[in-house]
């Protein structure tokens, strides 16, 4: 059952990513079917659900990691899973990935680390390189930390310092997963505010895997909830719309954080 | 939007002007391919108009400018270091929400202080800095030792305690599952050894004689010293490997936690293991390598009998005791070296390939030194 906070944006030309009948699994496991959403131009996109509930690994069939059982995802208007190495390298020169876990390379430091995208991808002097890989440093607050080891920092700063890393070349889509997880309510409200600015400021359409609801209820254009029993989308719309009008069950217990459906505030 | 048609719509150019006032004038896309043709140039247009500006002020026009990125800010951002280091004042004009977000972080950079000082230099302090970390080398390495001596006396008076079911599995993955590469090594060994002498040998009509080379040779030498540099290869590398993940994971501190003694849990059964398998080992590989020089002593017309008649009179018990006593030292060392390395493993998945070379490398030249001095105090003991 879908339960839509707004109209499903089939027709929507200014879609930066479009999915159409996607089904994903492994093998002969199918965890969701049949998915159907578009991420328009611009806008911050956030993909909630239960733990096991396919989130990341959606994101990793957005980004071409994974290959979908069935259906269609086209990023900036090409076909991910059908583009060949080269159509699907210039598709991922033009997005940004942060990982779970943040995934920097221990044997560089933060600076390395997010400059690494610039010496692949341009033939910027390496002077220009330094100083936009310290500046994006700054800008998750690591500007003073560019010359550590990711091993002599703490989780939460590695998180910040992959994010610095996956926007060093302004990409048009950015995709965070679990970019708030782990961190303290100031840091992660500081990076709220700064999700933002990337969206507003520079047209960035941001999709954020989550379930941290005070930052999604904070930062979220619009989400898409995956419902692990029905193995599709629950809803999709605007996170408060939702919280105030959806009828699915699973939906307010999510938003509302009610424990039962007989707990759920009138 | 595509950046590239973005920027055929909107190409990035500049103009400077010396009059009426020294002017900078930059229009279009101002994005990464803007930046990578016109950094250099650019930037030499501004230190010429810092001069002329002769401690005067200059204008930069960025009306014009229709998108900032990264790359975009960063030549602003050098743009204004460069004028300001020529005496000229830096006037932006026109700056837009999108140029003054992204600017934003490269001036706040020029107040941030590095986290950790710059490190003094000279020889003094890179001098101490290399006593310092030879001083903890040697006291962690020491440390171990002492507590590995501690626990294996502890598993003599107690072995009620020692993790059996563990060491078993430990020795059949070091020794058992090691056997066909231990074959295969050992035979060549036999073989090359045989064939080599052979051919000095039968100049004197001694071809008889080479049972008793290839003998005393894989029994008091060759044998021992093979079976422990694959070791270290085999299992010693991925002892360290083993552990170091595991401290990597911090399930290290997660046994510490739960009140369990890594050198009981980790280290114990690895090195028992190593004992155990080594001198077995060693005995398997002088067999396998006698039989290769069995093979190669047949094409020379040395029957299998003669051969083995041969190496039975060759060969003592201190031959044999004194190989096997080597393999258990050795096999004590690799297990030793293997976990200790993954003991100091770092943090990182480099930290635990830095282990694992580390763990092969001192085992190797330990095997070798230690096998330089078994040679002179065998000899001083006439064994």
């Amino acid at each position: 059952m879908t339960d839509s906070g707004m109209s499903r944006a089939d027709d929507d030309g200014d879609a930066v990513i479009r999915v159409r009948g996607l089904t994903m699994g492994f093998d002969d496991f199918v965890l969701m079917r049949d998915l159907n959403f578009d991420v328009r131009r611009g806008e911050i996109f956030v993909i909630l659900g239960g733990s096991g509930s396919g989130k990341s690994t959606l994101l990793k069939h957005m980004i071409g990691l994974y290959q979908p059982l069935a259906g269609h995802i086209w990023v900036a208007g090409a076909d991910i899973a059908e583009a060949d190495d080269a159509r699907r390298e210039a598709i991922l020169r033009r997005v940004g990935v942060m990982y779970q876990m943040g995934a920097l390379f221990g044997s560089m430091t933060l600076l390395e680390n997010v400059r690494l995208p610039l010496e692949v991808h341009t033939d910027l002097p390496r002077e220009a390189m330094d100083a936009i890989a310290r500046a994006r440093l700054q800008l998750v607050g690591l500007g003073a930390f560019a010359d550590f080891m990711p091993s002599e920092i703490s989780g939460g700063m590695q998180k910040r310092a992959a994010i610095a890393r996956a926007m060093v070349l302004d990409p048009e889509v950015l995709f965070l997963d679990e970019p708030s997880a782990g961190l303290d309510p100031i840091t992660s409200a500081d990076l709220d505010r700064l999700i933002q600015r990337l969206a507003r400021t520079l047209d960035m359409t941001i999709v954020i895997v989550s379930h941290e609801l005070a930052s999604i209820f904070a930062i979220a254009d619009r989400v898409i909830m995956l419902d692990k029993e029905s193995q599709g989308i629950a809803a999709e719309g605007d996170p408060a719309t939702l919280r105030d009008t959806s009828n699915h069950p699973w939906v307010q217990r999510f938003l509302r954080r009610t424990d039962s459906d007989e707990e759920r505030p009138a | 939007m595509d950046s590239t048609a973005a920027g055929a719509e909107h190409p990035f150019e500049y103009d400077a002007t010396a009059e009426p006032g020294p002017r900078l004038c930059l229009t279009g896309r101002l994005d990464v391919q803007a930046v990578e043709r016109h950094w250099g140039p650019l930037r030499r247009r501004a230190r010429e108009l810092a001069r002329q500006a002769q401690a005067g002020s200059v204008d930069v026009d960025l009306e014009g400018v229709v998108y900032c990125d990264g790359a975009g800010a960063a030549l602003l951002h050098a743009l204004e270091q460069d004028l300001a280091s020529g005496g000229a004042e830096v006037r932006f004009e026109g700056m837009g929400r999108m140029v003054r977000e992204q600017l934003a972080p490269y001036r706040e950079l020029d107040a941030v202080e590095p986290a950790r000082g710059a490190r003094g230099g000279g020889w003094w302090p890179a001098l101490l800095d290399g006593v310092d970390r030879v001083g903890q080398a040697a006291h962690s390495q020491f440390s171990f030792v002492g507590a590995l001596t501690r626990a294996i006396g502890s598993s003599l008076r107690h072995p009620r305690q020692v993790r059996w079911g563990d060491t078993l599995r430990v020795a059949e993955a070091a020794g058992f599952q090691a056997l066909p590469i231990v074959s295969l090594i050992a035979f060549l060994l036999g073989v090359i050894l045989a064939f080599q002498s052979a051919i000095a040998m039968r100049q004197f009509g001694g071809e008889i004689f080479v049972a008793n080379l290839v003998a005393v040779s894989l029994f008091r030498e060759l044998g021992p010293l093979m079976m422990a540099i694959l070791l270290a290869g085999r299992s010693g590398a991925a002892f360290a490997a083993e552990i170091g993940t595991m401290k990597v994971n911090e399930e290290v501190n997660a046994l510490k936690t739960m009140g369990l003694d890594p050198m009981h849990f980790l280290v114990l059964p690895k090195v028992l293991a190593g004992l155990l398998v080594a001198p077995l080992l060693a005995l398997y590989a002088n067999m396998i390598g006698l039989v290769g020089g069995a093979m190669v002593m047949q094409g020379f017309g040395i029957p299998w009998v003669a051969y083995f008649s041969q190496v039975t009179s060759a060969l003592s018990m201190s031959d044999l005791f004194s190989g096997l006593a080597k393999a258990v030292v050795f096999g004590l060392v690799v297990a030793g070296v293997g976990c200790l390395r993954g003991l100091q493993t770092g943090s990182g998945a480099a930290a635990v390939g830095l282990s694992t070379t580390s763990a092969v490398v001192t085992s190797i030249i330990l095997i070798v030194v230690l096998d330089g001095v078994f040679a002179v105090l065998f000899y001083h003991l006439g064994v």
